[in-house]
């Protein structure tokens, strides 16, 4: 499942940037409804982010569902912890968490419009 | 593949009896749904735990056969 050479690697993705998203495609063509939906989130929040395309490597794909536990794409990483996929970044963001959460991580977001 | 409205909710029941389940197909393709979970299993849990459970009372379909499930977890509200 996650050996120990994967599970580091996607340690070291994550700590990459304060803000990593695992997604299909890239922020610039996402491949997928539910990816293109959080990058247009961070994108109205005008939060940077990386963009990590896990269509590229099936190790990454298979193995970030595995080192979160989680069983979908998109994986939003904000300061090495995993927030959620789609629908919790959606909810979160109607809520106006989102925003809070980012700012109290210091990373700079626009209020919701 | 596809999997049966039905057959989501006994699932979710069978993990969370209290729960209140609400499910709509999307698409009317049993392909995709949107589904939202109340239950009291979920007091005291962040977002990312208590959908984890609900994937988890799906025993693996979640990502697999069941590609397409928006998914709403909460704790009862308190009035």
């Amino acid at each position: 499942m996650l050996d120990d050479a994967t599970k580091e690697r996607l340690a070291a993705d994550i700590a990459s940037e304060d803000v990593v998203l695992f997604m299909k495609g890239t922020p610039v063509f996402p491949q997928c409804g539910f990816s293109a939906a959080v990058v247009g989130v961070l994108t109205h929040l005008g939060v940077p982010f990386r963009g990590i395309n896990v269509l590229e490597d099936d190790a990454v794909r298979e193995g970030i569902k595995a080192y979160s536990d989680w069983p979908t794409i998109p994986q939003l990483y904000v300061k090495r912890e995993f927030v959620g996929g789609c629908d919790i970044i959606r909810e979160m963001y109607e809520t106006g968490e989102l925003t809070e959460m980012f700012q109290t991580h210091g990373i700079d977001a626009k209020p919701g419009a | 593949m596809a999997m049966q409205a039905s057959e989501i909710e006994t699932l979710i029941m069978a993990a969370f009896p209290d729960a209140t389940v609400k499910i709509e197909d999307l698409r009317g393709d049993g392909d995709h749904y949107a589904c939202s979970v109340v239950s009291k299993a979920f007091i005291g849990k962040t977002r990312v735990q208590q959908h984890q459970m609900v994937y988890q009372a799906l025993g693996g379909r979640m990502g697999g056969e069941l590609h397409a499930l928006a998914l709403q977890t909460a704790p009862p509200q308190a009035n």
